[in-house]
């Protein structure tokens, strides 16, 4: 098995900056945000990101987490998962901009839950979805509307990301 | 897990396990829409062969919080009731595609007899089987005792040294077995409280100390006082003189509840004797967990749901 | 009794004792015993490597009929015996009608001798009805056709004082013996096992010791008192051997049996509640097992007897409390003593043919087995293979019931053929046919 590095700790920062810039930037403006991480590092990423927002503008970092395990549509002929918690912010999500951040995009299945869970919390205006990689192979119609990096893979390649926070290093890898 | 039968059988990371979905279960709550997809097209069957209004109806409630189906087979104006076996009901059931049974049963084993049996592949849980257990009551107390203690920040955690006091009828007590076992599980000490004729004849493989006496165990300041309800049959099979003379020595009346600290959890599996076993100011107190505790069965219920019915079964088993 | 047309050659057996002889049979007797015997015309039987034992009797079985065939007929039940080893059976009185009248017990009788597998020696109820209030016709069934001499309310306790007086003292006047279910009704109502600390974490309601104990230590004192015979049925406690221990040292007549399962099963089982182990008086603790065998080697306890009690499945297919108390016991007993108590050199085969043939037999005041294998003696006996092994299953029951609590374990040996008042009923380990064995019997009657 060989693991190149495709994103260096810097490389994650400078897209994670610009990704917020672009949320901004499409939302004109940070008011009604709400950023909700997947779990488990998609809440890092989330956290991040609104740390970012509000050194630009401040007040724009409203940041919660969004656990999609009971509406996965894989459930049966896989061990039983533990879920993780769900925080939504406190002005909750109807009316507004919900963005969903996940580390890795790529069937589009957990996105597909993370929906159908936002559907049961409320009624957001818009939802959008940032990713830090989406490596592609779709299995539904689902797009990312910020990525921080497209990473073409074949599907017996294995993407891992590392972050400070759950993994003690910082790094995007390729293993095939 | 395969089947849920008894807390005898929790190892600590299960049983913490449990709760912690428990917790997530319990947000649902919150919501405004208090309905998860999770079991959506799993079938529940409730089978009650002795009637429980409170458990059977938050064994319901749990199941359609996560869409599953449930119907309800209950002792009266059923074939159950005619005298229709254990074995033909269960076979029944497993012809309608029973995904999981919920059983309360009047003779203990009852339960286990149904997982090993053969006669069904459903997962069976155990809603409390003759004296012998009932382990989402256990699970439930053990919840809430959590939530007093910890608040929002209980995920992860035991019941490392808490003190616990069981009073009252624990020879024919299913809910005090299930506690002993799962409270000692978890890391908390437990003290039970009978006259000796209502305490099995040998505990002495149990991890608890005995006592006879109420005021002595309130003195050692417990942090939980669970009270028992006396029921009022024991009497006329000579277990105690009357019930003037049981609520004197073993009712957990005002008095008794002022040496209590502020923070003593009181608590009762319902449903209570106000007046013989507990006194309303006890159980309407502050300290009282009565409402919590039901409310927590559903959480807890829904959280065994999953964890039988959802993943794969085989894995598990 | 006129002959029967073939006599048999039973060649290189090995008695109790251990000298290996062979055997003739003929003419329902033990015609010679030496080593090197010939017969023209003799179905030989090879016994080579096979334990030769008198016939097997069991003081304490339950047949059943009238009333219960759905769990036993005295056919089945007899079939059961033999292929267990088994020439002799007493059966218990509890049928329905209750064995409480001549009439009955004779019919009783009179269905054994014709199907002809086993001598069927009924059990007279102590009081009508079971009802432990009035005594029964004791004197008419003891002087009626089946000659009872045990008399038993087995499955109930005479418990009232006074009645057990009365019948320990009218039972003198026909020889007969008493045979109590020492279990104090008071003590156990309700109870599903042995009252312990397992009984506590299982949630079922205890049975103690002591409901078993103080009802022999009365009745010990009572046939003391009244100078009767006395015999306690299925002993399963340590207390209880130790109050016949004192009894005895004191010259009292009392007898005792213990059966298999209460020599090779505790209570440890029933953390599966399984209903298969579920029996009145329970299965107790390891140290009761220890004492029980105990008591057994130094003759405490005078007898193992089966209490062989079939029940139908639906009796035993559901929850706990509600299952039936009862083993079925005629096909494992032997291999089950040999188990228990022949393996670990607690008892020899000399030990075994008292326990489970002499003694009975003298119990119960039936002929012909106090001293096996004597030419002239009725032919009773039985070949045992104790060295096979086999894991136990529903085949090798041959009653109607399978509630057994042997099935799939291992158990040592397998009776090869037993012979009734000189007829094989079974041979090849199989049990011969039932219309050959009753012309068989009924050659033999004359």
């Amino acid at each position: 098995m060989t693991a190149r590095t495709v994103l260096q700790p810097a490389d994650i920062t400078r897209a994670l900056t610009r990704i917020s810039h672009e949320i901004l930037e499409s939302n004109r403006g940070g008011s009604d945000l709400v950023i909700l991480g997947i779990p488990t590092r998609g809440v890092s990423l989330a956290r991040r990101i609104g740390t970012i927002l509000e050194g630009i503008e401040p007040g724009s970092g409203t940041v919660g987490s969004l656990d999609v395990t009971m509406y996965r549509d894989d459930l049966a002929g896989q061990p039983t998962r533990a879920p993780s918690p769900t925080q939504m912010p406190k002005g909750g999500i109807d009316g507004k901009t919900v963005v969903l951040v996940d580390d890795v995009l790529y069937s589009g299945r957990t996105i597909r839950a993370a929906l159908d869970a936002l559907g049961d919390h409320g009624r957001p205006r818009a939802v959008r979805l940032a990713v830090l990689v989406d490596r592609g192979h779709r299995q539904l119609p689902i797009r990312a509307d910020f990525v921080g990096k497209n990473l073409p893979t074949s599907s017996d390649e294995r993407i891992r990301v590392r972050l400070l926070e759950t993994d003690g290093i910082e790094e995007v890898t390729i293993e095939s | 897990m395969k089947h849920l039968l008894s807390t005898r059988d929790l190892d600590r990371a299960t049983a913490v396990g449990i709760l912690d979905v428990a917790e997530d279960m319990a947000d649902v709550a919150t919501r405004e829409v208090k309905k998860l997809p999770t079991l959506r097209g799993k079938t529940v069957i409730n089978l009650f062969f002795e009637d429980s209004t409170r458990t059977r109806t938050s064994f319901e409630l749990a199941a359609k919080r996560l869409s599953a189906d449930l119907i309800t087979f209950s002792a009266k104006g059923s074939s159950v009731s005619k005298g229709e076996s254990l074995k033909d009901t269960a076979q029944t059931l497993a012809a309608m595609g029973a995904d999981a049974v919920v059983i309360r049963h009047s003779a203990s084993g009852a339960a286990q007899t149904l997982a090993d049996s053969g006669w069904i592949d459903a997962a069976v849980l155990n809603a409390g089987d003759g004296t012998h257990e009932h382990p989402t009551q256990a699970l439930l107390d053990a919840f809430t005792m959590r939530r007093r203690l910890h608040g929002a920040a209980s995920r992860g955690k035991d019941l490392d040294g808490l003190r616990v006091t069981i009073v009252g009828d624990v020879l024919h007590s299913r809910v005090a077995r299930s506690n002993v076992w799962l409270l000692n599980t978890l890391g908390a000490t437990v003290r039970l409280v009978a006259p000796a004729t209502l305490l099995p004849a040998n505990t002495s493989g149990w991890p608890v100390t005995i006592g006879f006496d109420l005021d002595e165990a309130i003195n050692d300041d417990p942090d939980v006082v669970m009270m028992l309800r006396i029921q009022a049959e024991r009497m006329h099979a000579a277990f105690f003189p009357n019930a003037r003379e049981y609520s004197r020595q073993w009712g957990l009346d005002g008095e008794r509840l002022e040496r209590l600290r502020p923070d003593t959890m009181v608590m009762h599996p319902g449903p209570m004797n106000r007046g013989l076993e507990i006194s309303a100011s006890a159980a309407d107190s502050s300290r009282s967990t009565v409402l919590e505790q039901v409310a927590n069965g559903v959480s807890i219920r829904m959280a065994v749901l999953y964890l039988l019915l959802s993943g794969d079964r085989e894995a598990t088993a | 009794m006129t002959n029967d047309s073939n006599s048999m050659l039973i060649t290189g057996a090995t008695l109790p004792d251990g000298t290996v002889t062979d055997l003739i049979v003929a003419g329902g007797v033990i015609a010679e015993i030496g080593r090197g015997l010939s017969s023209a015309d003799a179905t030989v039987i090879d016994a080579d490597g096979l334990t030769a034992l008198p016939g097997l009797v069991d003081l304490h079985t339950h047949l059943r009929e009238p009333g219960f065939e759905q769990s036993e007929t005295v056919l089945t039940g007899s079939r059961a015996a033999a292929i267990g080893g088994f020439t002799a059976v007493f059966a218990m009185a509890n049928t329905s009608p209750v064995s409480d009248t001549a009439g009955v017990v004779e019919q009783v009788a009179s269905l054994g001798a014709r199907h002809g597998y086993v001598t069927v020696r009924p059990i007279g109820a102590v009081t009508v009805g079971l009802a432990g209030e009035k005594l029964s016709e004791i004197g008419a069934m003891a002087q009626s056709r089946a000659n009872v001499g045990v008399f038993s309310d087995d499955g109930h306790c005479v418990s009232d004082a006074l009645l057990m007086r009365r019948a320990l003292e009218y039972v003198k006047t026909f020889d007969g013996v008493i045979a109590q279910h020492a279990q104090e009704p008071r003590l156990t109502e309700g109870a599903q096992m042995n009252e312990g600390a397992l009984s506590g974490e299982l949630g079922l309601a205890g049975w103690p010791a002591v409901a078993e104990e103080s009802i022999i230590a009365r009745d010990v004192l009572l046939a003391q008192h009244v100078g009767a015979r006395l015999h306690i049925c299925h002993v399963s406690t340590a207390g209880s051997v130790d109050v016949i221990r004192w009894a005895k040292a004191r010259g009292i007549t009392v007898t005792a049996e213990v059966t298999p399962h209460h020599l090779l099963l505790s209570e440890d089982l029933i953390r599966s509640y399984d209903t298969r182990y579920k029996v009145n008086p329970p299965l107790r603790r390891n140290e009761d097992v220890l004492a029980l065998r105990e008591g057994l080697a130094d003759g405490t306890i005078d007898i193992v007897a089966t209490d062989h009690a079939p029940h139908p499945l639906e009796a035993k297919e559901c929850a706990w409390a509600e299952a039936a108390n009862g083993m079925v016991g005629l096909e494992s007993a032997l291999s089950v003593v040999h188990a228990a108590v022949v393996e670990s050199g607690q008892l020899d085969w000399n030990d075994v043919a008292r326990v489970l043939s002499s003694k009975p037999a003298e119990i119960g005041r039936l002929a012909g087995y106090s001293t096996p294998f004597a030419v002239g003696n009725i032919a009773n006996f039985t070949l045992y293979n104790a060295a096979a092994s086999r894991t136990f299953g529903t085949e090798h029951l041959h009653g109607k019931g399978v509630n057994s609590p042997y099935l799939a374990t291992t158990l040592p040996g397998q009776v090869i053929a037993t012979i009734h008042d000189g007829y094989a009923t079974v041979l090849d380990g199989v049990l011969v046919d039932a219309a050959e064995v009753a012309s068989k019997a009924r050659a033999y009657r004359g």
